[in-house]
């Protein structure tokens, strides 16, 4: 493991504790509004305050956890669709391949940001798992075509060949012959769609349509631009959110890079 | 010719596919909120517009699914997408009509020179691997890994508000008319800057980084061994041999990514009040209009199709094996 990839997981590790610890070391109510109304950073207030006195450095806490869980729930729900189309495709082939690739590809050519803020605003309720829900439902084509490729490059391999020779059926082949082969790609494929999946749901915050009762980082941007944070010159209010969503998909693309150094040695750094 | 025909097929494909979507959701989800909204409007609603939006969202419930299909195809192929409920009592094809022209600018120009600068900086990051162009990929890494939006926002409080160099919202002063002018065509650059810089900011990374392991990987091959063999110029074979098939990737990746590409330029227009369809959807989302939103949709389906095609004749173009037959 090299330095890049020791340093994402440990931003990813370090924001994993706040999503878990952040609702308890939070020094205010995220919600409760104070006295101080529009204060820059200061003691009291580590990044300041809102226009209604609220503490943005809670804020920033309580809401890491609406992030995390969404990115989470995403990844896990979207990387098993994909495996299941991607694979299924790219092993059986012909007609069914044909299908399902054609499946992904439409999923992945439709505009997607579009068609989720319409069925987001749609929904009665868009709480955060029924978001991280309509999220995944879009983002597991990419990761599906992916594997598809590298599941044709290996079904005619000699070991999955005599697997099947030797009569192993077919789902069994799958899940322990080609599925320890395309750990990398699975594992990138996470990756990557923890990045989408976080990028979503802060999009969809901040344009207002996702509920507004859980906090979360794009929630916090959403006020500020609905209260003019920008023209009062009130940098804190959004460049904290920002940052770590910054941070955050920094580390996330970091990780994957170190993924694909070790699945292709090409892009390996030479060492002289 | 295949090829072609292949891509052609698809993309209607996958227009059915955005339309009956856009037929269907409003009709599986619970809720019926432009009935509300018919309510509201009441008497104000003539009786043509008000059976087109029965028609385009499902309400007339005498019918079966299938009859309300076919009107529905026959609605859209007339033109007709209801009336916005935002900018009432204009259609929402025109609404549409008018800011579809900016965002095709805004979005058309940026991503090309996003694409031409990232493949660029690409291969002369995969060709002098190890020299100082390598630093650059944690830095496009890190932009890239911030949303749009938030650059727009910061872009913003920088360039208009602590430094008033450049407007920060609408596309053209306030007080000019559109008209063919130098007046008026200096102020829509000048508008289109802050946003369009940070379109190209955000995108180029993924370009840079996916041309850069393209021509790591290229660069081994043997036919880049011949090249040199043949003691050909540095410049001939960087591109005329290695980056000439690098960039087939990206280029068929362009098109998948487009869409990807197009929803974060809705969301800058949304944050510069740019005239263009994401601002209209940004107005759509606030006043749950449903009419303008699924309208934005479809013209942006159709939008990304179309590109796509574009890209497809470039990559016949580039790749003489897909245009051998069979």
């Amino acid at each position: 493991m090299n330095f890049k990839t020791r340093l994402g997981l440990g931003i990813l590790g370090f924001f994993t504790l706040i999503a878990v610890v952040g609702e308890w070391i939070a020094p205010y109510d995220p919600s409760a509004m104070g006295d101080d109304l529009l204060s820059p950073p200061s003691g009291a207030h580590w990044f300041g305050t809102t226009m209604t006195g609220q503490d943005i450095f809670s804020q920033v806490l309580v809401g890491t956890r609406g992030v995390m869980v969404v990115g989470l729930v995403c990844g896990v729900l979207a990387t098993f669709l994909s495996i299941l189309v991607g694979v299924t495709a790219g092993f059986l082939g012909g007609a069914a391949d044909e299908a399902l690739s054609m499946l992904s590809n439409v999923f992945l050519v439709i505009p997607a940001l579009p068609l989720i803020i319409i069925v987001a605003s749609m929904l009665p309720s868009a709480d955060t798992v029924l978001i991280a829900a309509v999220i995944s439902l879009t983002a597991w084509a990419w990761g599906a075509r992916v594997l598809r490729a590298q599941t044709m490059s290996l079904r005619r391999r000699d070991f999955v060949e005599a697997a099947r020779a030797s009569g192993e059926r077919t789902w069994r082949i799958i899940v322990f012959e080609v599925l320890p082969n395309l750990t990398a790609v699975i594992a990138s494929g996470f990756v990557g769609t923890v990045i989408f999946a976080v990028m979503l749901q802060i999009t969809l915050s901040f344009v207002g349509v996702v509920s507004l009762s859980t906090w979360n980082w794009g929630t916090i941007l959403f006020w500020a631009q609905s209260n003019q944070a920008l023209g009062q010159g009130a940098w804190w209010w959004f460049v904290p959110a920002g940052l770590c969503i910054a941070l955050l998909g920094t580390a996330l693309a970091l990780i994957n890079f170190g993924i694909d150094e070790y699945a292709n040695p090409r892009l390996r750094k030479v060492r002289a | 010719m295949t090829f072609l025909l292949r891509r052609g097929l698809f993309y209607l494909i996958t227009l059915w596919a955005a339309i009956t979507a856009n037929f269907l959701l409003p009709r599986l989800l619970p809720g019926d909120p432009v009935q509300a909204m018919i309510t509201k409007l009441g008497g104000r609603l003539n009786s043509d517009a008000m059976a087109s939006l029965y028609i385009l969202f499902g309400l007339d419930e005498k019918k079966s699914l299938w009859e309300q299909y076919v009107d529905y195809w026959g609605t859209l192929l007339r033109g007709d997408l209801g009336l916005s409920f935002t900018f009432f009592p204009t259609p929402v094809a025109d609404v549409l009509s008018q800011s579809l022209p900016w965002t095709l600018g805004l979005v058309g120009v940026t991503t090309v020179i996003a694409f031409l600068l990232g493949t660029l900086l690409g291969v002369y990051a995969g060709w002098k691997r190890g020299s100082w162009l390598d630093t650059l990929i944690p830095v496009t890494t890190f932009l890239s890994s911030i949303p749009y939006f938030w650059l727009g926002l910061i872009a913003i409080s920088v360039f208009s508000v602590t430094f008033p160099l450049l407007p920060a919202s609408g596309g053209y002063a306030a007080g000019l008319v559109p008209e063919f002018s130098w007046e008026f065509i200096s102020s829509v650059l000048e508008h289109a800057v802050l946003p369009g810089i940070t379109i190209v900011v955000s995108s180029v990374a993924s370009w840079i980084l996916g041309m850069r392991n393209m021509m790591v990987t290229v660069t081994a091959e043997d036919y880049v061994l011949v090249a040199r063999a043949k003691g050909l110029s540095q410049k001939r074979i960087m591109f005329a041999y290695a980056a000439r098939n690098a960039v087939l990737p990206s280029i068929s990746g362009f098109a998948l990514s487009l869409g990807f590409i197009v929803g974060g330029a809705l969301l800058v227009e949304m944050v510069f009040s740019y005239p263009g369809l994401g601002y209209v959807l940004f107005q759509g989302i606030g006043a749950k209009d449903y009419p303008l939103m699924q309208g934005v949709f479809l013209v942006i389906t159709l939008a990304v199709l179309v590109a796509n095609l574009l890209a497809d004749v470039g990559y016949l173009l580039l790749d003489p094996r897909t245009r051998r037959e069979g």
